[in-house]
C-alpha cells in the first residue's frame, strides 16, 4: 500500500491560468501534478484518462490509486516518460524544472497552472484545464455550477454582521506554531467564509510564539484534521497554555478541516467555504449547497 | 569479489596495483553501462547502444538516453569521485579514519548556501531581477562550502602554521556557526521550503543535465588531478608529520593544497547534488581493506569505487519506487553500510 504524505501548502499551488495549445485527442493519457489539478480533472469526466498523479493529488479516492509520480516538488523526467503520457497537467508548484524541461524535450505537451486563491483563479483553471483536456463543455458546465454555488454562499456571507476573529493554525504541537498571514490561501479562505484573519500583516506562513498567539486574541481556531490527527484530538491544542489562554481557547472554539479541502481552492470551493462559514458562524443560518458531482466522488 | 581479495597478499605489490585499479576499473565500466540501460522506461539494451552512437531511432528513446540518462550517469561518475576521492586524501591527510571534508565545513557551508537559496530566493530575486537563475543555488551552495573552508583555515593559521587540532577545532566551531544559522533558516522557512531543502539535503542526481555536468567536470577534475599528483607526498604523512618533514614533504603546503582542492571537488559536487552521506568516509576505507594503505591506490582506487557506488545507487534510486525517485544519500548508505560492516566483520577475523 502506497502511503501518501499530504503537503498542506502543496495543494494550495494548483492554482492558475493556462497556456493551453489545443490538440484535441480523446484518447490521451494524462498525468496530473497537485492536488486540486486532479481535482478539475476528475471534474470533467477526464479521470479514466489519468495515468499517473503526485503524492498530494487525495481526492477521490481513485486518485490515490493512480501511479505515484513522487512528490509534487520532486518529480522524475524518466518517471513522468514511463506512463507514456501525451499531457502532464501541472500546478504551480510542480518542479524541479530540469525534469519538467527534460520531459517536454521528449515530446510530452505540458500544460501549467499558476498560482492564485481567488474563486476567479478557479474558474480560470476549470477553463484552462478544459481547453488542454477538449473538455470545454465540461469545463463550462462545472464554472457554472460553481458560479451559482460560490455567488449563493457569498450572499449570505454578505449579510452576517460579526467577524469572529479566526486564528489559523498550520502547524501545532512539538514544531512550535505555523500560522497564516497575506496572500495564504488559508487567508482567502477565512476572508470568503466571513472571518477576519487574527494574524493578518504579513505575507505567507510563519512561526509564531505562544505567546504573540496569546495577544492575536483569535474568538476560534482553525487546524486542519491532519494537524489534529497528528496531535491526537482537539484536546491537545489546548494543552498549549497560551492558546487555552485565548478566548478562542477559554469557549473552546475549535474548527477543523480536511487540509486539501479547506486551503485547495479546485473545484469544491463553494462547498468548503460554505462549511467554514457555516462552522464560523453557528449562529446564523447559511443554506447548504446541493451536492454537485465533484463534491461528492468516493 | 572474495576471490580477489583472497588472491591479493599472494601477489607482488607491484603487481598488485594494476589488477586492483584494473578490476575496479571494470566494475566502473559495467555499472556505467547497467546504469544506462536502467531506469523506469523499459528500453532494450540494443536501442540504448543505438542511442549512444547517435542512430536514426524514435525520438523519446532518443531523448532518454541522450539527456536524461547518460548525462545522469556522468554525473554520478563524476561527483562519486570528488566524493570518495577527496575522502580518501582527507584521512590520508590526518591520519583519521573518521575525517573526511565535513570536518573542514564544506558540506555545512554548502548547505548553508542552498537553504539559504531556497529559503530567501524569491526575496533576493525580487530585490536584484538579474539573479534569477537556475545557477543561483549551485552556486550558493558552492561558494558556501568554499568559504567555510577557507574560513576554517584561516582561523587555524593565525597561530602561524595549521596545526591539526587547531584545525579540527576551529572546524568543530564553523560547522556548529554554519549549523546554527542553517537551522535559523529552517525555523523561518514555509513547508515547501523545508522540503526542498529535506530533499537537498539526502542528495539527488536528478539536476544532471548537460549543463550540470560541464560546470561541475572542470574544477572536478582539475582538483582530483591535484590531489592524485599528492600520493608521494600522503603516504609520508602516514609516518607522521615530523617524518614526512624529514622526508622532504612540504607538510603545511600539503596540507593547504589537499584540504584547498578536497573543498573544490566537494563544494562542486555537492552544488549539482546536494549532500550524498557515506560516500566519502566509507568507500576509501573499503579500498585500504582490499588494498591497503599506499595512497597511489588508495586515491584513484576510491576514485574509482565512489564513481561505481553512485552509478549504482543511482540506478536502484530510479526505479525502486517508479514512476517515484527516492533520494540517493538513502540508497549510498543502505548498499554501502551492510557491505562495509561484512568486509569489516571479515577482516577482523582474519586478522
Amino acid at each position: 500500500m502506497r502511503t501518501r504524505t499530504i503537503s498542506f501548502t502543496v495543494s494550495l499551488a494548483v492554482m492558475g491560468f493556462a497556456f493551453a495549445a489545443p490538440l484535441h485527442a480523446e484518447g490521451e493519457r494524462i498525468v496530473s501534478v497537485g492536488g486540486s489539478t486532479t481535482e478539475i480533472v476528475y471534474a470533467l469526466g477526464a479521470g479514466d484518462r489519468l495515468v499517473g498523479a503526485d503524492t498530494t493529488s487525495i481526492y477521490p479516492a481513485a486518485a490515490d490509486a493512480l501511479p505515484d509520480v513522487g512528490y509534487v516538488r520532486q518529480l522524475s523526467a524518466e518517471g513522468l516518460l514511463s506512463l507514456s503520457p501525451d499531457l502532464i497537467l501541472a500546478g504551480g508548484e510542480a518542479g524541479p524544472e530540469v525534469a519538467l524541461s527534460q520531459t517536454e524535450a521528449a515530446g510530452v505537451r505540458i500544460v501549467k497552472l499558476k498560482e492564485g486563491y481567488t474563486p476567479e483563479s478557479v474558474q480560470a483553471h476549470i477553463e484552462a484545464a478544459g481547453i488542454a483536456l477538449s473538455r470545454e463543455s465540461e469545463a463550462e458546465t462545472v464554472n457554472a455550477a460553481f458560479r451559482e454555488d460560490i455567488a449563493q454562499v457569498l450572499a449570505d456571507v454578505e449579510k452576517l454582521e460579526n467577524k469572529p476573529r479566526v486564528l489559523f493554525l498550520l502547524q501545532a504541537g512539538r514544531g512550535g506554531l505555523l500560522v497564516a498571514g497575506d496572500q495564504t490561501a488559508a487567508h482567502a479562505m477565512i476572508e470568503l467564509a466571513g472571518g477576519e484573519n487574527a494574524t493578518a500583516g504579513f505575507t505567507g506562513y510563519k512561526p509564531f510564539s505562544p505567546e504573540a498567539a496569546t495577544e492575536a486574541a483569535p474568538d476560534i481556531l482553525l487546524v486542519t484534521d491532519q494537524t489534529v490527527e497528528m496531535l491526537g484530538g482537539t484536546e491537545a491544542l489546548l494543552s498549549d497554555p497560551a492558546l487555552a489562554a485565548t478566548p478562542a481557547g477559554e469557549s473552546k472554539r475549535i474548527v477543523s478541516m480536511d487540509a486539501l479541502y479547506l486551503a485547495g481552492f479546485g473545484p469544491r470551493l463553494a462547498h468548503a467555504v460554505r462549511d467554514l462559514a457555516a462552522a464560523l458562524h453557528p449562529e446564523a443560518d447559511i443554506a447548504p449547497l446541493p451536492a454537485r458531482p465533484w463534491t461528492d466522488m468516493e | 569479489m572474495t576471490d580477489i581479495a583472497a588472491a591479493l597478499p599472494r601477489m607482488s605489490r607491484a603487481a598488485r596495483r594494476p589488477a586492483i585499479l584494473g578490476g575496479l576499473a571494470v566494475l566502473l565500466a559495467i555499472a556505467f553501462v547497467a546504469a544506462l540501460s536502467t531506469g523506469a522506461v523499459p528500453i532494450p539494451f540494443t536501442d540504448v547502444l543505438r542511442a549512444l552512437a547517435g542512430m536514426e531511432m524514435d525520438s523519446r528513446t532518443a531523448a532518454i538516453i541522450q539527456s536524461i540518462r547518460l548525462p545522469r550517469a556522468l554525473l554520478a561518475v563524476i561527483a562519486g569521485m570528488a566524493l570518495a576521492g577527496a575522502g580518501a586524501a582527507f584521512q590520508g591527510l590526518f591520519r583519521n579514519a573518521l575525517a573526511d571534508p565535513s570536518l573542514i565545513g564544506v558540506s555545512g557551508g554548502a548547505a548553508l548556501g542552498a537553504v539559504f537559496v531556497i529559503v530567501l530566493g524569491s526575496f533576493l530575486v525580487g530585490i536584484l531581477p538579474f539573479l534569477a537563475s537556475p545557477w543561483l543555488l549551485p552556486l550558493a551552495a558552492f561558494a558556501g562550502g568554499l568559504a567555510a573552508t577557507f574560513a576554517i583555515q584561516g582561523l587555524a593559521q593565525l597561530q602561524g602554521h595549521a596545526a591539526t587540532a587547531t584545525l579540527l577545532l576551529a572546524g568543530i566551531a564553523i560547522n556548529a556557526l554554519t549549523g546554527a544559522l542553517t537551522g535559523l533558516l529552517v525555523y523561518v522557512s514555509n513547508d515547501t521550503q523545508l522540503r526542498d531543502f529535506t530533499f537537498w539535503s539526502m542528495g539527488s542526481l536528478a539536476s544532471g543535465g548537460w549543463r550540470a555536468v560541464t560546470a561541475a567536470a572542470l574544477p572536478i577534475l582539475l582538483a582530483l588531478g591535484i590531489i592524485l599528483s599528492r600520493a608521494r607526498a600522503l603516504d609520508a604523512m602516514l609516518l607522521g608529520e615530523r617524518e614526512a618533514l624529514h622526508l622532504g614533504v612540504q607538510v603545511q603546503r600539503l596540507k593547504h593544497v589537499i584540504m584547498v582542492a578536497a573543498a573544490l571537488a566537494v563544494s562542486s559536487a555537492v552544488a549539482f547534488c546536494g549532500i550524498i552521506a557515506f560516500v566519502g568516509v566509507v568507500v576509501p576505507h573499503v579500498v585500504r581493506l582490499l588494498a591497503g594503505p599506499d595512497h597511489r591506490i588508495v586515491l584513484p582506487g576510491s576514485m574509482l569505487a565512489g564513481a561505481t557506488l553512485l552509478l549504482v545507487a543511482d540506478s536502484f534510486a530510479r526505479v525502486i519506487v517508479a514512476p517515484a525517485e527516492l533520494p540517493i544519500g538513502l540508497v549510498t548508505a543502505a548498499i554501502g553500510s551492510p557491505f562495509f560492516l561484512w568486509l569489516l566483520i571479515r577482516n577482523r577475523r582474519a586478522a
